[in-house]
């Protein structure tokens, strides 16, 4: 490997000139990563309008079955740990990790209450009968395939569940990193991706939510 | 210098928005979470999902500019962005073209292919295990299944379509008479 | 020919320096990654070329030659998915792209190295999917996996399709890295429009390779979820549409034709000036028309399904905008043309490859057209026509354009020359045989002989022969190939760093480059083809 140059800082890799440039680099790269994700998800919003437009009335009927309260507790909490993932980063931006720790915490707990949330909302649901696609059981509805409506519930909001725990997986990390102090006002770059990413995964439940509760 | 070429906006990378910016745009998300859970109450008749998009892409802009610093990155960040949205865009647009719009000239193409599931007209649907269902309709010959494997062992017909086209699928599956298939409008 | 005694292979290299498997391996360095990939896609080229000479050795007579039907439709499958997923879309932007396009822009890396590694491993585990898929009970739906029969067929269409959902993983990696390299790592003085148009043209791809490749993802991840869980969202029987199945895989699979030939015209760009010793015409046009391909390429992805049953207002559209693809293409091969008239053109094996490229894809390229218009599609769909043009644009375009760039580039990455006079050989049978093969399928296409049968009839034996007998020559072709390339490894005399007395970054260095490309960081003092106003002595 090529020695650090004089002068560079010893989180700038080899290639790059400057840190300036390196950051750039890397928050370029992880908007792309984000139109991945967005395409990723793109394809099951695609799904969603096709059949909505084909079933309007049975859409309708079924989003009757999600419980609306549920669905809102958990979008105030997703937007309270965007919140406090934002001031993370402004924390470490300013030094002060004890603070950037403790508001780490607080979105993996925010987090956390998320997954419980859902879980309590799947189980009710697998306990009706209410599966996805050819385990579809449920009798309590009259329009065409309402299967259908559920087998996009549970994909859109199971990618999204991954999705929740992989951030969680970041935040984690990056917890270890400030309290490790690793990351300074002068080197941030790690929690601010973590932070794009964790505001992505909030913006696609900003839309799941009306989608598939809200449908009036 | 040696970087010259690589970027054109430097003030991005220390910027540090004040508190107050942050919890402003917090609580600007949980009122219009507020205001779109209440007003899905209320019936619009065709304009519910409207309204629900726009709330929910208002709230989706202030996290993109705020909370994901868009307002001051590099431009660059934002084009990457709106392109991933307008390509989405193309796709379910020009998908939805297809979708909502077949049977022009052939009738029987129009709507959606199968309003009942196999699964719904067997006489074991609802009671209690869910494994058998899908498996117990086998007995309905209409489906596009059954008329699928008639042909698999004949020849390749059916996997015929492929790199360049396909004709098999609609035409094998769409049995429903066309006014039973729409009840889009 | 002989006079090159100053030609020597530096002492350290990226090839020796550091020694070792591990730091193999391990490597970060964007050369080796690349030298890894093309290992594992000439292998994979390897494989898919053996499906295809079985293919065409059971079609030498109607009657039952090798295998039975159920074979063959597995072999056609494995033939179109391995050469797809594992070598045609890796090919060009993985492999030459990774080793070159760092040093062309004068970057001692790519952006994320890591990544770029990662990439490597990804692919090696979806081909590994791939293989076990291949082992046990290979796939006979076709490479395009169409539902419902993909959702009831008892062969390994899970394991294959997920192996093709990690693949677009690494492909997705070696696009973003591209991208942000390309827009962060250029070196002082290369500016956007003294860019060398390979690089133009791997920003096109990854750009789509970004852009479309999750699209592909998640209709794996549907099409895995309809056979697990019947879902009813592709399976015509549980309710879904099989229709907007084929809208899914080729939302991803069309822009994903380009993804393939992109890279191809992009390293056509090189060394159609490198080797007319001219200045390349029109190099703004030939730049954004990459960009206007890759835009239209999200826009006509239903030229695929003229006869699938999706709506009649929906063909017309996307037969409509097709033909906008002739557009950019047109261009470009205006453009080539343009660049060699009154060059002083020299006939080395690269140019020979430009050479066929430009008239096979041209031919590949106009039956497209003939394609994308509907009533003419609907008399010609699933025949030979399709699989015709289809080979003219990937072999023609594609891998010709692909071995351009292997022969290119080979003394840049090994430092040594191949065997020139077994370089044209190869590439005139190469060149008769691919004729031999695909023109005679474009006149069965039209009298209409179907696609994918193992048997035919009796009057399409003399030209299904024909084509069998060509693709074997071919084969002739790639064998003497694979020789000269691996005995110039070992044997070669020293290239020099600049053989071809070429004016782009990467000669600049020696052959082969070190490890970090550069012995001094590069200055741009010209542009990429400035052919005219500057004399390039070649070291061969």
């Amino acid at each position: 490997m090529h020695d650090v140059a004089d002068g560079h800082p010893s989180f700038l890799q080899h290639h790059f000139f400057e840190p300036e440039q390196q950051a750039e680099a890397a928050k370029l790269g992880t908007w792309l990563f984000l139109l991945t994700e967005i395409l990723l998800f793109g394809g099951l919003f695609c799904a969603y309008a096709v059949y909505r437009a084909w079933y309007p009335d049975m859409f309708y009927e079924a989003h009757l079955q999600l419980n609306v309260v549920l669905g809102a507790t958990n979008t105030v909490v997703l937007i309270t740990s965007s919140v406090t993932m934002a001031l993370a980063i402004r924390a470490v931006q300013m030094n002060k990790s004890k603070q950037a720790i403790w508001l780490l915490v607080a979105t993996l707990a925010f987090a956390c209450t998320f997954l419980v949330i859902k879980y309590f909302e799947y189980s009710h649901k697998f306990h009706l009968g209410q599966l996805p696609g050819k385990y579809y059981s449920f009798t309590g509805l009259e329009g065409n395939n309402p299967h259908v409506f559920f087998s996009v519930y549970f994909l859109m909001t199971g990618l999204h569940g991954f999705h929740v725990l992989g951030g969680m997986g970041l935040i984690t990390w990056m917890i270890v990193k400030v309290s490790k102090g690793k990351l300074s006002g002068e080197y941030y770059t790690p929690i601010e991706m973590t932070g794009l990413y964790w505001h992505l995964v909030d913006m696609i439940w900003i839309f799941l939510f009306p989608l598939l509760y809200l449908i009036g | 210098m040696a970087q010259a070429a690589a970027h054109s906006s430097k003030k991005s990378h220390v910027h540090i928005m004040p508190l107050k910016v942050y919890m402003a745009v917090g609580a600007a998300l949980l009122i219009l979470t507020f205001v779109t859970t209440e007003i899905a109450q209320f019936d619009f008749g065709e304009f519910n999902i409207y309204i629900a998009l726009v709330i929910a892409s208002i709230k989706a802009m202030l996290v993109a500019f705020f909370f994901m610093h868009l307002w001051w990155d590099n431009k660059l960040m934002f084009v990457t962005f709106s392109i991933g949205l307008i390509t989405l865009t193309v796709f379910i647009a020009l998908t939805m073209v297809d979708t909502m719009d077949r049977g022009s000239i052939n009738p029987e193409t129009a709507g959606q292919i199968n309003p009942k599931a196999e699964m719904y007209n067997s006489p074991d649907f609802g009671k209690g295990g869910h494994h058998g269902d899908a498996e117990g309709a086998a007995s309905h010959d209409s489906t596009a299944a059954d008329s699928t494997g008639a042909h698999i062992d004949s020849t390749a017909a059916e996997m015929s379509e492929g790199a360049g086209e396909g004709e098999t699928a609609t035409s094998g599956a769409g049995t429903q008479p066309p006014g039973d298939g729409s009840s889009t409008h | 020919m002989s006079t090159a005694s100053a030609n020597v292979i530096p002492e350290r290299n990226y090839l020796n320096d550091p020694k070792g498997l591990k730091s193999w391996l391990l490597t970060k360095d964007h050369k080796r990654i690349g030298l890894m990939y093309l290992f594992a896609i000439m292998f994979f080229f390897l494989l898919g070329g053996i499906f295809a000479l079985l293919i065409r050795w059971e079609l030498l007579t109607p009657a039952v030659d090798i295998m039975e039907h159920d074979t063959y439709n597995k072999m056609f499958t494995l033939h179109g998915a391995v050469m797809i997923f594992l070598f045609i879309i890796p090919s060009i932007p993985a492999a030459l792209g990774n080793f070159v396009l760092p040093l062309m822009l004068g970057a001692k890396d790519v952006a994320f190295p890591r990544l770029n590694l990662a990439s490597w491993y990804v692919y090696c585990l979806g081909a590994l999917f791939m293989i076990y898929a291949l082992v046990t009970n290979p796939a006979d739906t076709g490479w395009t996996f169409y539902t419902p029969y993909s959702t009831q067929t008892n062969t390994a269409v899970i394991s294959t399709t997920l192996g093709v959902f990690i693949l677009g993983f690494s492909s997705i990696f070696t696009g973003l890295n591209f991208i942000v390299t390309i827009h962060k790592l250029r070196a002082p003085g290369m500016t956007w429009f003294r860019m060398p148009l390979f690089a133009w043209g791997t920003y096109a791809t990854a750009i789509l390779q970004v852009l479309a490749t999750p699209v592909i993802g998640i209709t794996f991840v549907l099409l895995i979820m309809e056979r697990l869980l019947g879902i009813g969202i592709f399976d015509p029987a549980l309710g879904g549409d099989p229709v907007l199945y084929q809208h899914f895989f080729w939302f991803y699979s069309h822009p994903a034709v380009y993804i393939m030939i992109l890279p191809g015209m992009a390293i056509i760009s090189e060394t159609v000036s490198v080797f007319s010793h001219k200045k390349i015409f029109g190099y703004k046009l030939i730049a954004f028309s990459s960009l206007g391909i890759a835009f239209v390429s999200f826009l006509v992805w239903g030229h695929h399904m003229f006869t699938s049953g999706q709506s009649e207002l929906a063909a017309i559209m996307f037969s409509f905008l097709t033909f906008l693809v002739g557009i950019p293409s047109g261009i470009k091969v205006f453009n080539w043309l343009a660049t060699m008239y009154r060059g002083s053109i020299s006939l080395e094996a690269p140019m020979l490859y430009t050479l066929s490229f430009l008239i096979l894809f041209t031919i590949g390229g106009i039956t497209g057209i003939f394609l994308g218009a509907l009533a003419i599609d609907i008399h010609v769909h699933d025949t030979y026509f399709v699989v015709a043009h289809f080979h003219y644009v990937m072999m023609g375009g594609t891998v010709m354009a692909f071995l351009a760039g292997i022969h290119y580039w080979w003394p840049k990455i090994w430092g040594r020359m191949y065997n020139e006079f077994w370089a044209k050989i190869a590439c005139a049978l190469i060149f008769i045989g691919f004729n031999m093969t695909f023109f005679t399928q474009f006149i069965m296409g039209t009298q209409g002989m179907p696609r994918r049968y193992f048997t035919y009839l009796e009057q399409y034996q003399p030209m299904h022969g024909f084509s069998s007998i060509g693709a074997f020559v071919i084969g002739a072709g790639f064998v003497i190939m694979a020789v000269y390339l691996i005995a110039a490894i070992f044997k070669g005399r020293p290239a020099g760093n600049n053989p071809w007395g070429s004016l782009s970054f990467e000669w600049l260095t020696s052959s082969p480059p070190p490890h970090g490309n550069f012995d001094e960081e590069p200055v741009l003092e010209h542009g990429p083809y400035d052919y005219d106003t500057i004399e390039v002595v070649a070291t061969k």
